[in-house]
């Protein structure tokens, strides 16, 4: 039995968590001391051995991306971390900086230590007012204490911290997107190359990590390399933050060595609510294809999920039992994205918009055998054609959905309508009354 | 600009502050957008120019800007933005239900303010906070395991002018025009509020505390 390992939750229950206080009294920034005497390249060394893998998705290697900086020139180079957590599911980063900011603030000095940064930035989305209230007021703590600011406890290095808030706009936690709006522009992705490491904000060299990575880094420096790659498995090594949601007994955050597997979890969760079964499920977020029942014991790393067809992500794991029509799943899912596609590339502007007309059409009951196939076909056109990965990512719940589920695709087209009773999903009672087609317009 | 002179002076004042956070002047412009709603209750035209004025743009340019983000209104905004989640995951557990029965409740649709400029109903996208759907934010507070019967509770305090309090966050919600003011990264001194961390988020922490589990025994 996989056992849960709380390193970044550990203190989140404590008596005013968020507070410098606390966090110093469960030995926060003692880490940074002991980082501050360090070289800067045996940090960025340790946290390559560690195997530690960009928590916000894509699963880069975080201490080859620092390696990836140019030399020093002399002039600015940044750390960005990515806090606009927008995936649909995920929910990890948003707990973790409302409970625990200095966690964060501990990791962006480390970092901007080992990379040579002198100015940090925290991107926040907007919609979270009080995480920003917890930011700053953990930044100013911060400063205060010597933690930050010039000459940080005696070693020279200066760093400033600048929390920023974002306006709405999912696809500003596309690292380049991010960059962008930071400079204060509309969030659109950049061509890459030349990748953030070289040229990224304001053209100079800089690395964006999201907030987990960087809140894992004092736990690195503290306890060593050898601690964390005990965790997890060959490749994928440390802990990470789990987030159940949807039709599961205790939905919340679980902090599990990676590899873990649902049925694991589930087993922690009190299990899918009671009376239900699973059906479908998001392994890390709405970008990545589902998977049913058949994995239920698919190691959660980034090779057993891949080679299982779908994607660790951020580990957003979203639960649906038998209750849940796909059909309705996946084209809410969609909406999303035509919603937050920046409208730079038309594959992903124009594909996301057709797939939606399509959707509704068959969720409606409207729709014809020969969608489908043109719903498969449109993926096929926005798939790889444009410059982030917002438009693959719009097609995953699709093509993974017809694939596992395809029947019941047929089905709305047979029956003219939806089969399934949408008050047997909700977690509170009410009778089902059609719903209007404006409400959902 | 129709700005009188105390409104210009201390938008002056703090749009400098804004701008010295940076190293590059025109990164302050998302900041400052949101501190012209905390005037305006909106990015109004005045909004803009001053915007253009500060940073050395157009007009055109800074608008380009205000239209791509949903948290800037083109439109005087109700004192109280009250989103419902119903992207795919709340809207399964309840959200869309929610939802039908609030717009009906309160009158208004999407993006649209009851006559009396108290509440402005919104379609989210996913906020966030998925272990506790469905999920409501009113001005970017977390109202978690909603029903319709309890979002339409808080429409009704709200409308009769009564404070209220979100599931995690301060003891009560600010008004728009407050909150656009801490979004444009001014303190209001109410960090150390707390409604509690919440059960979801603490789900994992009481399991590994009743089986034993900490990461010391690893």
């Amino acid at each position: 039995m996989t056992e849960l390992v709380p390193v970044l939750s550990a203190t989140w229950g404590a008596e005013k968590s968020w507070s410098l206080d606390t966090y110093t009294e469960a030995g926060g920034y003692a880490p940074l001391k002991k980082a501050l005497g360090m070289a800067p390249g045996d940090i960025i060394q340790a946290v390559k051995d560690s195997g530690l893998r960009g928590r916000g998705g894509a699963g880069f290697p975080t201490g080859m991306k620092w390696g990836f900086l140019p030399p020093d020139d002399g002039l600015p180079r940044y750390l960005v971390v990515n806090a606009d957590e927008s995936e649909p599911g995920t929910c990890k980063d948003i707990p973790t900086m409302m409970s625990a900011p200095h966690q964060l603030i501990e990791g962006v000095a480390i970092t901007s230590f080992a990379i040579g940064c002198n100015h940090a930035f925290i991107y926040l989305r907007g919609e979270v007012v009080h995480v920003y209230r917890r930011l700053l007021q953990a930044v100013r703590e911060a400063y205060e204490a010597g933690h930050l600011g010039t000459n940080i406890h005696g070693s020279g290095f200066d760093l400033d911290v600048t929390v920023h808030a974002g306006a709405g706009a999912y696809i500003c936690g596309e690292e380049t997107a991010l960059l962008d709006s930071l400079e204060g522009r509309r969030g659109q992705p950049r061509l890459k190359p030349p990748f953030p490491a070289v040229a990224g904000l304001y053209a100079r060299p800089t690395v964006v990590n999201n907030v987990e990575s960087v809140a894992s880094v004092p736990a690195i420096v503290d306890k060593g390399v050898e601690w964390f790659t005990a965790m997890g498995t060959e490749r994928s090594k440390g802990m990470g933050l789990f987030s159940l949601s949807g039709h599961v007994t205790r939905p919340g955050q679980y902090e599990a060595p990676l590899g873990i597997t649902l049925r694991e979890l589930l087993e922690m969760t009190g299990g899918i609510r009671e009376g239900h079964e699973l059906k479908f499920w998001t392994p890390g977020g709405s970008s990545t294809p589902i998977f049913t029942q058949d994995h239920l014991d698919t190691p959660l790393d980034y090779e057993s999920v891949g080679a299982a067809g779908s994607m660790l992500g951020t580990r957003a794991l979203q639960l649906f039992d038998e209750t849940t029509c796909v059909v309705r799943a996946v084209t809410r899912w969609t909406e999303f994205y035509k919603h937050e596609s920046c409208g730079k590339c038309t594959p992903c502007r124009e594909g996301t918009y057709w797939l939606t007309q399509i959707l509704k059409r068959i969720e409606a009951g409207r729709g014809t055998e020969a969608d489908i196939q043109q719903l498969l076909d449109t993926c096929d056109s926005i798939a790889g054609r444009s410059f982030c990965a917002l438009g693959d990512g719009a097609t995953s719940s699709i093509i993974s959905s017809v694939k596992l589920f395809r029947e019941e695709y047929e089905a709305h087209v047979t029956a003219g309508g939806c089969p399934f009773d949408h008050a047997a999903s909700a977690l509170f009672a009410y009778s089902d009354t059609p719903a209007t087609e404006e409400a959902h317009a | 600009m129709t700005y009188d002179e105390t409104t210009l002076a201390q938008l002056t004042e703090d749009a400098a502050a804004i701008i010295a956070r940076y190293p590059v002047k025109r990164s302050a412009l998302l900041p400052m957008l949101h501190l012209v709603q905390s005037v305006d209750g909106f990015v109004s035209p005045d909004g803009i120019q001053f915007c253009a004025e500060q940073l050395d743009l157009t007009a055109a340019e800074v608008s380009a800007v205000a239209t791509f983000y949903t948290q800037y209104k083109r439109r005087p905004n109700g004192e109280y933005q009250v989103g419902v989640c119903t992207n795919t995951l709340c809207a399964v557990m309840g959200g869309d239900r929610i939802w039908d029965e609030l717009s009906e409740h309160v009158g208004v649709g999407h993006d649209e303010t009851t006559e009396d400029g108290k509440i402005t109903l919104e379609r989210l996208e996913c906020n966030a906070a998925c272990d506790y759907a469905p999920v409501m934010m009113v001005n970017w507070e977390f109202f978690d395991n909603q029903t319709p019967e309890s979002a339409k509770q808080v429409v009704d305090d709200l409308l009769a002018g009564k404070d209220v309090a979100p599931s995690r966050g301060p003891a009560k919600v600010a008004c728009f025009k407050d909150v656009s003011r801490v979004l444009a990264g001014f303190e209001d001194g109410r960090a150390d509020e707390d409604q509690g961390a919440g059960a979801a988020t603490l789900a994992g922490l009481e399991v590994a505390k009743s089986q034993g589990w900490t990461e010391a025994s690893k």
